[in-house]
C-alpha cells in the first residue's frame, strides 16, 4: 500500500522567521546548547550552517545576530499560518513548527488538481513565511523531501524519487541516528538499496526501528495522517428570548451559562483563570469585558462575575458602552484555561474565607466601575512619595507577596528618598504654591543649591498666605541627568506653617509646587 | 453557658488545697465557664494609643466611627485603621484619591488587604453599601455634603452587616465622633532638620455608651 497523498508546507528557517528577522538580509544564527540549529540565507552565506559552535559560527560570520532557541516562539509564530491552511481545508497536522502537512484527496479535487492546491496553499502561508515552499508526494516523508525541493511528486512514483537520496534523509524521521551511520557503513547509501532488501530481513536485523526506515524509503506511510481537529471550541452561548433588560432575567440565563461551561470544562480535565463575557442587544451592539482571577473560577464565581457584569451594563451609570437595548444573547468563553486540579482552600478556613468574601465585593465594585477603578497598591522604590506607590487592579497578581506589611525596613533603600515619617496626603496631580520671602520675594535657589533668602509665607493654590514657621531645605535632586528628555532638577523643603499644616514642598525651575501634606 | 469539663485538681473530700490553690482553679474555672461569644469578640482591635477613646477599648463591629474634617484627621484615620489590619481585617477607601499609601503603610496598615476606589464618583454610596457588605472597616470621603438618607441607610447597613463605616468629615449619623484638637509636629527647625514625629490630641464624643467627651494624646508615626 503506498503512502497517503499528502501536501507538505515547508518554511525554511522558520526560527529565524519566527524570531522576525528578514533571513535574506540579515545573518541570524538559533543556537541550543551552543550549537547553531538554525540559520538564515545570509548567515548561511557567509559559511554558517547546522552544528557550528557560537565561537565558530562568530568568527565566521562577525556580525552574526545570536538567537537562544525557544520552540514556544516558533510554535506561536506558526499558528496564524497553520490557521490560513485550515481556512483551506481541515485536517492539517503540524509535524513541527514550520512545517505542516494535510491529506490532499479532498481538497485537490475542490481546488482542481495538485498542482493548483499547491499553488493555493503557499499564497494562504505567504502572509506569515515569505519563503514557504508546498510539496506533494505519496506519504508525509515523500512530502516533507518534495517540499524542500517544491517538488510534486506524481502517484506511484514515490519510491523511484525517493531512490535516489542518502539514507541521511532518513535522519529527521527516525529517532535513531546511529542506525543511520551504521546503513552507511554497511554500504547501503541511499534510500534505493535500502528499500531493494526484504522487509523480513531488515526487520530481523535492525529491528522495529529499521522496519520503519524501510518502510519510509519504500515510500510508504509511517502512519497515516491524523487529521488536526480544530481545537474544539469551549465558548458557550445562551440566546435570551425575549430580549432581557433586567439583571435578573438575564443572570438567570448567566447562571446556566456558567454550569454549561464548568461541565464542559470539568470534561476535558481543564479549569478557566480567565473569561471574556460577551453579550448582544436587539440593537446589534456587542458588549464585551475579560474577567481573570487569581485562581481556577468555580461555576458559582463564573456566575456571579457574569451577573456583576450585567449589572454594570445594564444598571450602571457608566455612559460609554453602555445597551441601548435588551440583552439578546450571552456568551461565555473561556480565555485562559490550566489543567484543573481543584480548588485548594485555606487549612484553616477563616482567613481564606474573608479573603474570599472581600474579594467577592471587590469584584461586585469592578463590575459597577470598572475593572481599574478597583486597586491595591505595592510600595516601590522611588524618591517621591507619588512615585512610591504603584496601583495593581483587583485581580491582578501583586508584584509583592502578599503575606505581611511593608515595613519601613523592608523597602528597598533609596537614597535622596524623603526621610519617614512619610506624608498623609498625596495629591495625584502636585498643588501650586507661592513661596515669599520677608520682602514678599518669591524665594529660589541658586545653581549651586543655595537659599539666597529664607522663606516666610506660602500660599497654596491661591489660597490665603499663611507663615512659615519652622522649615527644612533646600534637599537637592538631579534625577536622570544622563537622560536629557527626562532630566529633573529640584529641590525639596519641608515647611510648618503658623496653622500647624506641614508641607513638602518642590522647587522646579522658579515654580514652587506642593507635592505632599503631612496631614 | 456551660461548663465544659470538670476542674482538674477536684479536692478530695476531707483535706482543703491551699487557698492560693483554690483561687488559681477559682481562674480557671472562670475561663471555662465563659459564654462562648463575648461582646468583647463583637469588637474590633484599636491600637493601644487610641484605645481609651472608645468605650470597650475597641471599636464595636457595626458602628459608625467619623472623623472630622481638620488637620492631622487623615493620620488620624490612618492609625485608626491599623488596629483592625494588622490583625487581619479588610479595610476599604473610598473616595480618598490622595491618600498617602506609604504613610498608610507605615501606620501598620496591610497594603494587601486595603482595597482602594480612588474616583467613585456619583457612586460612592453604592461602593461604600458593597464593601459594608463584605468588609470589616470601610473609610468613605464622600464628595461634598451628605444627604441624610443617603447616611442615614450607609450607617444602618454598616450595623447590620457588623461592619465598621468611618466617614471623613462631617455625618449626621455617627456613634462615635473623632475630632483632632491639637497637633504639633517635632523635628524642624528654622532651615534645619526634618519632621520626625507630632504630638496628636484627639477628642471622642458620640452617643449610647460612647456619649460623654474622652481625650487621647498620641505620637505618631507610634514608635
Amino acid at each position: 500500500m503506498s503512502g497517503v497523498r499528502t501536501l507538505v508546507v515547508w518554511c525554511p528557517d522558520w526560527p529565524v522567521v519566527a524570531a522576525g528577522f528578514d533571513g535574506t538580509t540579515v545573518p541570524v544564527a538559533v543556537l541550543f546548547a551552543n550549537r547553531v540549529v538554525a540559520c538564515s540565507a545570509a548567515a548561511r552565506a557567509e559559511g554558517v550552517k547546522r552544528g557550528l559552535r557560537r565561537r565558530e559560527a562568530q568568527s565566521r560570520c562577525p556580525e552574526v545576530v545570536v538567537l537562544e532557541r525557544d520552540p514556544a516562539r516558533d510554535a506561536r509564530a506558526f499558528e496564524p499560518a497553520v490557521a490560513a491552511v485550515e481556512a483551506l481545508t481541515p485536517g492539517v497536522e503540524i509535524l513541527r513548527p514550520g512545517m505542516c502537512a494535510l491529506p490532499t484527496l479532498g481538497p485537490s479535487r475542490y481546488f482542481g488538481g495538485d498542482e493548483a492546491l499547491a499553488h493555493k496553499v503557499a499564497q494562504q502561508v505567504e502572509p506569515f513565511a515569505p519563503d514557504a515552499r508546498a510539496g506533494i508526494a505519496d506519504g508525509p516523508f515523500a512530502a516533507t523531501l518534495a517540499a524542500r525541493r517544491g517538488l510534486l511528486v506524481d502517484p506511484g512514483q514515490s519510491p523511484a524519487f525517493l531512490a535516489p537520496f542518502p539514507v541521511s534523509a532518513l535522519l529527521g524521521a527516525v529517532d535513531r541516528p546511529e542506525l543511520v551511520d551504521l546503513l552507511r557503513r554497511l554500504g547501503l547509501r541511499t534510500l534505493g538499496a535500502l528499500a531493494a532488501l526484504p522487509a523480513t530481513d531488515v526487520l530481523a536485523r535492525f529491528g522495529t526501528e529499521g522496519a520503519l526506515a524501510h518502510r519510509l524509503a519504500r515510500g510508504l506511510d509511517e502512519r497515516p495522517v491524523a487529521a488536526r481537529v480544530p481545537p474544539p471550541d469551549l465558548a458557550v452561548a445562551h440566546e435570551i428570548d425575549p430580549p432581557a433588560d433586567r439583571v435578573d432575567t438575564a443572570a438567570f440565563a448567566a447562571k446556566a451559562l456558567a454550569d454549561r461551561l464548568d461541565r464542559e470544562l470539568t470534561e476535558r480535565g481543564l479549569a478557566c483563570t480567565r473569561i471574556v463575557i460577551e453579550a448582544e442587544t436587539e440593537h446589534g451592539e456587542t458588549l464585551s469585558r475579560v474577567w481573570r482571577h487569581e485562581g481556577p473560577l468555580t461555576p458559582a464565581a463564573m456566575a456571579e462575575r457574569m451577573r456583576w457584569q450585567l449589572d454594570g451594563w445594564l444598571n450602571g451609570s457608566a455612559g460609554v458602552g453602555q445597551p441601548t437595548a435588551g440583552l439578546t444573547l450571552l456568551r461565555l468563553i473561556p480565555d485562559e484555561v490550566v489543567s484543573g486540579g481543584g480548588r485548594q482552600n485555606g487549612f484553616w478556613g477563616g482567613a481564606a474565607e474573608s479573603d474570599e468574601r472581600a474579594g467577592r465585593a471587590l469584584a461586585r465594585v469592578q463590575g459597577m466601575l470598572g475593572p481599574d477603578a478597583v486597586t491595591t497598591a505595592v510600595i516601590t522604590g522611588a524618591r517621591s512619595p507619588a512615585e512610591q506607590v504603584g496601583r495593581v487592579p483587583w485581580g491582578e497578581p501583586r508584584a509583592e507577596p502578599r503575606s505581611g506589611r511593608t515595613t519601613t525596613a523592608e523597602r528597598p533603600a533609596w537614597p535622596g528618598r524623603v526621610p519617614a515619617p512619610a506624608p498623609a496626603i498625596v495629591p495625584p496631580v502636585p498643588l501650586q504654591a507661592e513661596v515669599v520671602d520677608a520682602d514678599g520675594h518669591p524665594v529660589a535657589v541658586t545653581g549651586r543649591g543655595l537659599l539666597p533668602a529664607e522663606p516666610r509665607r506660602v500660599s497654596v493654590e491661591g489660597d490665603r498666605w499663611a507663615d512659615i514657621e519652622v522649615w527644612a531645605g533646600p534637599w537637592p535632586i538631579d534625577e536622570r541627568w544622563w537622560d536629557p528628555p527626562a532630566h529633573r532638577r529640584r529641590a525639596r523643603f519641608q515647611l510648618v506653617t503658623s496653622t500647624g499644616a506641614a508641607y513638602l514642598a518642590v522647587l522646579e525651575g522658579r515654580r514652587w509646587w506642593i507635592e505632599a501634606i503631612y496631614d | 453557658m456551660a461548663v465544659a469539663s470538670p476542674l482538674p485538681a477536684s479536692p478530695s473530700p476531707g483535706e482543703k488545697p491551699p487557698a492560693a490553690e483554690r483561687l488559681q482553679a477559682l481562674g480557671g474555672l472562670a475561663q471555662r465557664t465563659k459564654p462562648t461569644a463575648l461582646a468583647r469578640e463583637q469588637i474590633l482591635p484599636v491600637v493601644p494609643e487610641l484605645a481609651s477613646l472608645f468605650p470597650g477599648r475597641g471599636v464595636r463591629r457595626g458602628s459608625t466611627v467619623a472623623i472630622a474634617a481638620g488637620t492631622g484627621a487623615t493620620s488620624l484615620a490612618l492609625a485608626f485603621l491599623a488596629g483592625p489590619s494588622s490583625a487581619g481585617s479588610w479595610c476599604a477607601a473610598v473616595g480618598l484619591p490622595s491618600l498617602g499609601l506609604v504613610a498608610a503603610a507605615e501606620a501598620g496598615i496591610d497594603l494587601a488587604r486595603l482595597a482602594l476606589v480612588a474616583w467613585p464618583g456619583n457612586e460612592w454610596a453604592a461602593v461604600a453599601a458593597a464593601f459594608v457588605d463584605s468588609l470589616d472597616v470601610v473609610v468613605v470621603q464622600p464628595p461634598g455634603s451628605v444627604k441624610a438618607g443617603d447616611a442615614r441607610r450607609l450607617s444602618a447597613r454598616a450595623r447590620e452587616r457588623r461592619a465598621v463605616l468611618v466617614p471623613l468629615g462631617d455625618w449626621p449619623q455617627a456613634d462615635v465622633r473623632l475630632e483632632v484638637t491639637r497637633s504639633r509636629w517635632e523635628g524642624l527647625g528654622a532651615g534645619h532638620g526634618h519632621l520626625t514625629r507630632r504630638r496628636l490630641e484627639v477628642m471622642s464624643g458620640g452617643r449610647g455608651e460612647a456619649a460623654g467627651s474622652r481625650r487621647a494624646r498620641l505620637w505618631l508615626p507610634r514608635s
